[in-house]
């Protein structure tokens, strides 16, 4: 029998059978990895699974290739508090669900799983949103598509960094950007280290930038749209 | 085996709760009984076949359209509860102390799952919403996060309607023994915890 433990975050849980579930983990050390639980739809597992809850997971196979079981425990419910604030809500899915439908599976992802385990602890801070345009920009960089928003493109410039060019994903200065606005995508306040007001219209051109280059880069590929939930986020803020 | 026992085998085994081995049961316990079990099922599956319809109101399952709630004047019209599905709207009428109207989404919002806003009953509900005689629309969605974000999502639609939007509380259950629940339910129990009227 092949088994590993390990700790990993409830990403998708869809019901298999009359009273089974399968599950979709971000683990620490395995990556995202998919098991069967039975008893899914029972009362007792209900409460824990759901996304975003931080469980210990021991997962056992015949072989490796097979889908597997889980045995879960709960390690910590994050959900609870974030219930009663739908912006928290639909931040919370739409980050499960772009780590579920853009991370190969069985593959090592230490750096997404902190950053998911960070974004989790976020929810508790007052700038949580702009943490959260961070941790999609930081996904992007992860899956190979990082965005270059150090230093202006044409001149090198570090200083008044306004757009960002949607060909090629690097920052652009305000001067330098001033003839070509209508075509480049404004770059959010909160990303200049030197900002520290956090208004909604950052936070939605923050999100607006990130889902331009979450279809571009990712789900054209595909041939997908972003997923419906992280469109109705950036709606909660238009 | 004659296949037309194997067809009614492989028909029940594909019903809720029922696997191979029970089907198998059941067949042969209605096969053996044919006129005290069989007869009368198949008369009670063609009727509801033939005389069960969808509420064109609130998509309640009922032998009439409109179904009998909507059709009772004497329900509180003031008041519509929100529910996911008809053994939701079921279970509540169980209770015999919701008086009000009902209306059934058909789901709840799922990123996983592909049920986005346009699978839902959400234009019907905001119309009856908008109805001078509504005052109140109460929420009664699952507290799973789907359940909670669909909420959301609905509050969003019936703001521009003149309504009180409700939900029912959480916490602790009937009967419930705290050191058997879990911690979300703790949580929520604390935070919504009010005062003892003397």
């Amino acid at each position: 029998m092949n088994s590993w433990v390990d700790q990993g975050v409830i990403l998708s849980i869809r019901p298999h059978g009359e009273n089974g579930g399968i599950i979709s983990l971000l683990t620490q050390n395995h990556g995202r990895y998919s098991g069967y639980v039975y008893g899914a739809k029972s009362s007792k597992m209900r409460g824990i699974l759901e996304i975003g809850n931080v469980v210990r997971a021991e997962w056992q196979s015949k072989d490796f290739e097979g889908l597997g079981k889980y045995d879960i425990e709960l390690d910590s419910n994050n959900i609870v508090n974030i219930m009663d604030n739908p912006k928290k809500l639909l931040t919370l899915q739409s980050l499960c669900t772009l780590v579920d439908k853009t991370l190969p599976e069985r593959e090592e992802h230490v750096n997404i799983y902190n950053s998911v385990i960070a974004m989790l602890d976020s929810f508790n801070n007052d700038m949580w949103e702009a943490v959260y345009v961070y941790w999609e920009i930081g996904l992007l960089k992860e899956l190979g598509f990082g965005l270059d928003l150090d230093k202006c493109a044409v001149t090198g410039t570090t200083e008044k960094l306004s757009h960002i060019s949607p060909k090629t994903g690097r920052a652009v200065c305000e001067i330098e950007a001033e003839p070509y606005k209508d075509k480049l995508l404004e770059l959010p306040k909160f990303l200049n280290p030197n900002i520290e007001n956090l208004e909604e219209i950052d936070i939605f051109a923050g999100l607006r930038l990130t889902g331009y280059f979450l279809q571009s880069r990712i789900f054209d590929n595909y041939n997908k749209l972003l997923p419906d939930v992280r469109l109705r986020l950036l709606n909660k803020y238009s | 085996m004659a296949s037309e026992i194997e067809n009614l085998i492989k028909a029940l085994a594909k019903l809720p709760t029922i696997g191979p081995r029970s089907a198998k049961s059941i067949a042969l316990k209605m096969l053996t009984k044919k006129q005290d079990l069989m007869h009368p099922l198949v008369i009670a599956m063609e009727q509801a076949i033939k005389n069960t319809t969808i509420c064109s109101i609130c998509n309640n399952l009922d032998a009439i359209n409109p179904c009998h709630i909507c059709q009772d004047n004497r329900r509180d019209q003031s008041t519509i509860c929100v529910v996911e599905k008809i053994s939701d709207l079921w279970a509540l009428e169980g209770t015999k102390s919701y008086k009000g109207l009902y209306h059934v989404l058909g789901g709840v919002l799922s990123a996983l799952d592909g049920i986005t806003p346009d699978d839902l009953d959400i234009p019907n509900l905001v119309t009856r919403s908008q109805n001078p005689n509504v005052k109140e629309v109460i929420i009664a969605l699952n507290t799973s996060i789907d359940g909670q974000a669909t909420m959301y999502y609905l509050t969003d639609y019936l703001e521009l309607s003149n309504v009180e939007i409700t939900v029912p509380s959480r916490g602790v259950p009937m009967g419930g023994e705290l050191d058997h629940l879990d911690d979300g339910t703790l949580i929520t129990a604390l935070n919504s915890r009010k005062q003892i009227e003397n």
